[in-house]
């Protein structure tokens, strides 16, 4: 490294051109940087130009979200399409069932699954490799392929003696069927995790006569913190974000989750074809704006998870 | 012992389910029907075969995927390289690219649709550009209709796609660039000697991950189209049988077509990456 770079930096003995001086020149660097951070500036405005229009239009009064001529940034600002959303009775239940259901699903997935990982990550036995490969393969199972048999499982179920009340059109049923892809994912993630751990805390637990569990839950738990945190993190954003399901054994507006009601409005009309897009557009902002904090405030942790899931794979 | 919560869970919220699927896809179960069930053998399979509603979802999907996944990767890398240079923002740009992964697809769907409709601001904006000569009913015209949906997809995915390949490009050792610049070569050759026979492991991956995906698209096909014939996805064809319909057996047979064909992919890409690694 240190030879490449002498290399680079020594002055070459060659005559400079006058235009060569000029784009070394501290204003000329700069103005070399201009095409790049166009292409930056194309990417950032493609990213983020559907949130701009979403806001405009929840800002925008309901007759005037079409005009013609189309006003890019509305004339008469109002704030009724957050009022009209929040007024909506099913709006408001969806935002608490999906924050009830994505948060005990997300609880559920980490207690059973950092168990898991810790056998995963910590001890050798025969079929362990069988047990990662099915994690892997369930983490890209499609939920598709056993619709058809939970749907029948969750309106009443025995399983020999064992008889399972029906929870269709209940959270029950959601809290159970997320599980498919929640669990596979914190199991897989979790273990590369707890992988990544140095050894020597523990080994010095167990000479001190820790047993497994005390090492388990007095060592690495809190040292796993950083990765239940990023688990968490995407069980939860993965459960709050499902549609097949929830569309599937849901019926009740009561029980409807947020991607159900954001599909459900109706305009004054009670026609599904006239869609009151400023609400629709008020609500998708009041669900987006906390997603964003979150994100950004746990970037890192996320990143981290995102890698961890699919590269390593 | 550790394990056993865990596996109890997987085999009876997966393995279980998936048993059971096989075994509906032979028979005429119906939902909530009075009638017994009984055992059809292959018929299922046979109106399958034969159905052309299946059909035209199998290849609406499989070009779904093809477009999505050749835009999202072709775009998702561009963005990476570009965010792999050091600028000023570079943070608030990852970030940025988190924000549409992060909300969910439905709500994209909503913000696109109505960016979508004949008076909205796609056409709009189009008209007044001169690139449309007038307003276009993206979603609701057949022929742009898979093109509107890919769309949604593309925007959706292209940054998670850029940011897993940026983590790919950000083991590259830095000395092979400084050492390939002593040595003369220009960043084209950087780019094809260096940057993509190392990048090719996470590329695969990507690859793998996003094509499983598209394949069993269902939210934005629903969102924009309901169950409109000819404008299905494989996965939407089989929630509404089983769903709407109520005939869970035959929807179990097309669940398990699509679970093949998806299967079939695996199958490729992993024969495809054993050539090309080793």
């Amino acid at each position: 490294m240190t030879a490449a770079t002498e290399a680079a930096g020594r002055p070459v003995v060659r005559p400079v051109s006058r235009s060569r001086v000029f784009w070394r020149s501290p204003l000329g660097r700069s103005l070399k940087r201009v095409p790049f951070y166009l292409l930056v500036l194309v990417v950032f405005v493609y990213t983020l130009f559907p949130f701009a229009w979403a806001l405009r239009c929840a800002f925008t009064p309901e007759g005037d979200l079409f005009s013609s001529p189309l006003q890019y940034i509305p004339a008469n600002p109002t704030l009724d399409n957050f009022k009209q959303a929040f007024e909506t009775e099913f709006f408001r239940k969806a935002l608490l069932n999906s924050a009830l259901v994505a948060g005990a699903v997300t609880l559920l997935s980490l207690a059973i699954g950092s168990l898991a990982a810790f056998a995963l990550g910590r001890f050798r036995f025969r079929g362990r490799s069988l047990v990662m490969y099915l994690m892997l393969s369930m983490t890209m199972f499609p939920s598709i392929a056993i619709l058809g048999a939970l749907y029948t499982m969750i309106s009443g179920f025995s399983l020999g003696p064992i008889d399972l009340p029906n929870i269709y059109d209940t959270l029950w049923s959601l809290l159970f069927t997320y599980l498919i892809f929640t669990l596979p994912f914190t199991i897989w993630v979790l273990t590369s995790f707890m992988e990544a751990l140095p050894g020597d805390l523990e080994e010095a637990a167990y000479v001190d006569g820790a047993t497994p569990f005390q090492v388990f839950y007095k060592v690495l738990l809190p040292l796993l913190l950083p990765g239940l945190v990023t688990t968490g993190l995407l069980a939860f954003i993965a459960a709050w974000n499902e549609y097949l399901f929830a569309l599937s054994f849901i019926q009740d507006p009561d029980k409807y989750t947020v991607p159900l009601a954001i599909t459900s409005f109706v305009g004054e009309s009670g026609s599904s074809f006239q869609q009151p897009w400023g609400t629709i557009m008020a609500a998708t902002i009041i669900i987006t704006v906390p997603l964003v904090a979150l994100v950004l405030v746990f970037q890192r942790y996320i990143l981290a998870g995102l890698t961890a899931g699919a590269v390593k794979g | 012992m550790l394990l056993v919560p865990s596996l109890l869970v997987v085999a009876f919220v997966a393995l279980y389910p998936l048993g059971k699927t096989i075994f509906q896809s032979f028979t005429d179960e119906q939902f909530l029907a009075l009638n017994p069930v009984s055992w059809v053998g292959l018929e299922n399979y046979k109106d399958l075969w034969n159905d052309t509603i299946f059909r035209d979802s199998i290849w609406t999907t499989i070009k779904f995927t093809l477009i999505t996944v050749a835009f999202e990767f072709a775009l998702g890398l561009a963005i990476a390289l570009i965010v792999n240079s050091s600028f000023k923002g570079r943070g608030v740009m990852r970030a940025v690219m988190l924000v549409p992964w992060a909300i969910p697809t439905v709500v994209a769907a909503q913000m696109w649709k109505s960016m979508l409709q004949s008076n909205g601001v796609i056409s709009d904006a189009g008209t007044r550009l001169g690139i449309l000569s007038h307003p276009h009913a993206w979603i609701a015209d057949p022929g742009t209709a898979l093109a509107s949906v890919c769309a949604v997809d593309i925007w959706k995915t292209t940054p998670f796609v850029a940011l897993l390949l940026l983590a790919g490009l950000q083991v590259i050792p830095r000395d092979l660039y400084e050492a390939s610049e002593v040595d003369g070569a220009n960043p084209l050759q950087q780019f094809w000697k260096i940057t993509m026979p190392l990048l090719l492991p996470a590329i695969v991956v990507t690859l793998i991950f996003r094509t499983l995906d598209a394949l069993r698209v269902f939210d934005v096909f629903y969102v924009f189209f309901g169950n409109r014939l000819g404008t299905q996805s494989m996965a939407i064809y089989a929630q509404s049988t089983i769903v709407s319909d109520g005939y869970v057996g035959y929807g179990a047979a097309i669940s398990m077509a699509i679970f093949l064909i998806i299967g079939l992919f695996v199958v490729i890409y992993l024969t495809f990456q054993r050539v090309t690694l080793r």
